[in-house]
């Protein structure tokens, strides 16, 4: 897995002051962590995205019920700073729509007489009011062109949609979702898993048959099957809850599997003696002794598992078998690309599978580093 | 070995059983049975529905029953007759549909598994020969982003990118042209073009993942001590790699055949749907669009039992070619 590492270690010849010998077993992980080029990289990018999901409403200049039906199918608007050699600023010509000559279809081209600069911080059009958080309502947008511009950084959808805030808006969801599922997975994992690996015996036997079995399904037929008995007359939100259900409901084995083995193999360590012979009780055998002893392995597994569920939940409503329109996620923007016309005329709808693909490499990367951590003392 | 195989087969047969009850149980999911679908489906035609055959239907699908009869009735029908319902989108029975897709979809699997060994290994062994080599690193990143990309992005962006050369997304199995022709060899080479897409899409993870665990493999055994005696009693070094790391190294890869069958086997789900192939994928995905939940639920059961018995193999495989493994397993 020492993608990109270099051939010899340049651990022994760092210079190794006071800190680093008296530093935690998490210190050490984290500067361990720190040394991992890409990983580092790869969550600065993650940060990005997730901040831009939290801000999503407010970088984005649309909400997601808009659109403009005169501007449908238009291509990325390029955004300019000089006009005929002279410095502007940012900002987008306006737009007028001409039909092709040969093959009759309407096109957006630029008006080059018409100059829309582009303004920061503007209240949106009505219809654009969001309420940030769910709490707090305003219509603030980060930033907009004057004079009836548009701006359509990534270009519209066959319904006139602009594709930059949609694609913001769905990483609200896109992004989200793997985390709830992920927590759901563990609370799921950990509770069986250590059921299974303390007790031992016949309650063993039983939880090791269940996850025999989970594990006999393919996973995305298992998905598929699953939320295709979502009733289609479903709310976003109960359909967003049932998704994270469903995707955990999938992945739980893997996780248990490990803390397990785990629990097995760390139950017949001396401290874990030393602990019951003072009388600790069972359950604070295992939260407090037995969990924190093997945690950063959980986390990474974690980490390594987010990218699976991310690829689950955009498969899923890429199939339409997931969330629906208006509903927005990367799956749903997606659904567009399987038609041929798209691939044929407009190529700009491919863009969510950049962010898609990002955040999956990016995800894999970060479990790569913690991995890499994971064992400081290595 | 007996012992061992015995002992599988017996949870094999619990685990199957289970499994049958787990995809019932998503068979009878969605909301009203699979008749109120069916009545709701042909009065949308226009057609008149007669209550008595209705009644006379749930009556032979024992709809009427408690769950557990239900299930019974199906499973049991399964076991004894090999039917596994009706499908009431295709109008056929789902045996039939089985049936006439099982074809393709084999030989999809089966071209498929062939072209991931025979990158996997000469590639992993050649990684592992020249490590750190330019080559190594071209092979290993190619590796790592073939796992991230999700195999539906891999279709589109391939389907987008044979459209950009030639002009033809390469959909389905065969050119327009040739669909209905009689068999020709312009239609062999027709059907070779477009199975270029899906063989590489379903098995760009597979073989990433195996190419991956045969260069660690082949990493560890030219680090053994035999290696070392080999070249001091003047044996060749491409003598010492192909007459004994090698065929050391490959040992767990041959005995995962059983999971990679299975892993490109439902990794064909997805891609035919989004290539349009004629596989099961294809007809699953409608019978779940559809909610025509026996054919859905047979084809999860069909993969789930293609899963316990790939794993079988592979279990089987391993002890017999790693006595360890073996003892380990009666042990414990």
């Amino acid at each position: 897995m020492g993608l990109f590492k270099s051939k010899n270690n340049t651990h022994s010849d760092e210079k190794k002051s006071d800190k680093y010998y008296y530093a935690s077993q998490w210190g050490l992980m984290a500067r361990k962590f720190r040394k991992h080029k890409l990983a580092m990289g790869s969550t600065f990018v993650l940060v990005i995205f997730y901040l831009t999901a939290i801000f999503g409403n407010f970088i984005a200049p649309q909400g997601t019920e808009q659109y403009d039906g005169k501007f449908v199918n238009c291509k990325p608007t390029p955004v300019h700073y000089f006009h005929e050699g002279k410095f502007v600023g940012p900002f987008v010509y306006g737009m007028k729509t001409e039909r092709d000559p040969v093959t009759f279809m309407a096109q957006h081209v630029e008006d080059r007489e018409k100059i829309c600069r582009i303004k920061f911080f503007t209240q949106g059009d009505p219809g654009g009011e969001y309420k940030w958080l769910g709490l707090f309502p305003s219509n603030l947008h980060l930033f907009e062109a004057e004079d009836g511009g548009k701006i359509f950084l990534f270009g519209t959808d066959n319904m006139g949609r602009d594709l930059f805030s949609r694609v913001i808006l769905g990483s609200q969801i896109s992004l989200f979702i793997p985390v709830v599922g992920m927590l759901l997975t563990v609370v799921l994992g950990l509770a069986i898993g250590s059921l299974a690996g303390y007790f031992g015996g016949w309650i063993d036997t039983v939880i090791q048959r269940l996850i025999e079995v989970v594990r006999s399904f393919p996973q995305v037929p298992l998905w598929m099957a699953l939320s295709a008995a979502i009733p289609k007359t479903m709310k976003p939100a109960q359909v967003f809850m049932l998704m994270t259900i469903i995707l955990s409901l999938v992945s739980w084995p893997g996780l248990a599997r490990v803390v397990r083995s785990k629990f097995i193999s760390v139950k017949k360590e001396d401290f874990i003696m030393a602990a019951r012979i003072s009388g600790a009780p069972g359950s604070k055998l295992i939260t407090r002794h037995m969990i924190p002893s093997f945690l950063s392995y959980i986390i990474v597994d974690m980490t390594m598992s987010i990218p699976s569920l991310i690829i689950g939940e955009t498969t899923l409503s890429f199939l339409g078998l997931g969330l629906r329109s208006p509903a927005t996620s990367w799956g749903v923007l997606l659904q567009e690309t399987n038609k041929l016309e798209t691939i044929m005329f407009y190529n700009w709808k491919l863009i969510p599978m950049i962010f898609v693909f990002l955040s999956v490499l990016a995800f894999n990367f970060m479990g790569d580093g913690l991995r890499d951590a994971a064992d400081p003392y290595k | 070995m007996t012992k061992f195989i015995i002992k599988k087969l017996l949870i094999m047969t619990l685990t199957v059983f289970l499994i049958s009850l787990a995809v019932f149980f998503i068979i009878t999911l969605p909301p009203g049975d699979f008749m109120t679908n069916y009545v709701g489906r042909m009065l949308a035609a226009g057609e008149r529905v007669n209550q008595e055959e209705i009644d006379a239907l749930r009556r032979t699908y024992a709809l009427d029953q408690p769950f557990f009869v239900q299930f019974w009735s199906w499973f049991s029908r399964i076991i004894l007759k090999g039917d596994f319902g009706y499908s009431f989108s295709l109008s056929m029975p789902v045996t039939a549909v089985i049936k006439a897709y099982i074809g393709p979809t084999m030989a999809l699997s089966i071209t498929t598994m062939i072209f991931t060994y025979l990158i996997a290994i000469p590639v992993g062994i050649y990684s592992a020969v020249h490590q750190y080599s330019f080559g190594d690193y071209l092979f290993t990143t190619v590796c790592f982003l073939g796992q991230a990309v999700p195999n539906f992005l891999m279709a589109i962006l391939l389907m987008f990118i044979a459209f950009r050369m030639t002009g033809d997304t390469m959909l389905g199995l065969f050119s327009p042209k040739y669909q209905n022709a009689p068999w020709s060899w312009e239609k062999v080479l027709d059907l070779l073009k477009h199975c270029i897409i899906p063989v590489l899409v379903i098995g760009l993870n597979n073989t990433c993942g195996l190419i991956r665990t045969m260069r660690s493999q082949m990493l560890d055994e030219l680090n053994k001590n035999y290696v070392m005696t080999g070249k001091a009693k003047g044996m060749k070094a491409a003598a010492i790699r192909y007459k004994y790391c090698v065929r050391a190294a490959v040992n767990p890869i041959a005995s995962s055949i059983g999971w990679s069958l299975v892993n490109i086997f439902t990794g064909t789900t997805i891609t035919a749907i989004v290539l349009n192939l004629p596989s099961m994928g294809t007809v699953m995905y409608n019978a779940l669009i559809n909610q025509d939940m026996y054919l859905a639920g047979s084809w999860l059961f069909l993969m789930a039992i293609a899963t316990v018995i790939g794993t079988f193999i592979s279990d089987v495989l391993l002890a017999w070619l790693d006595p360890r493994a073996r003892k380990e397993y009666l042990k414990g």
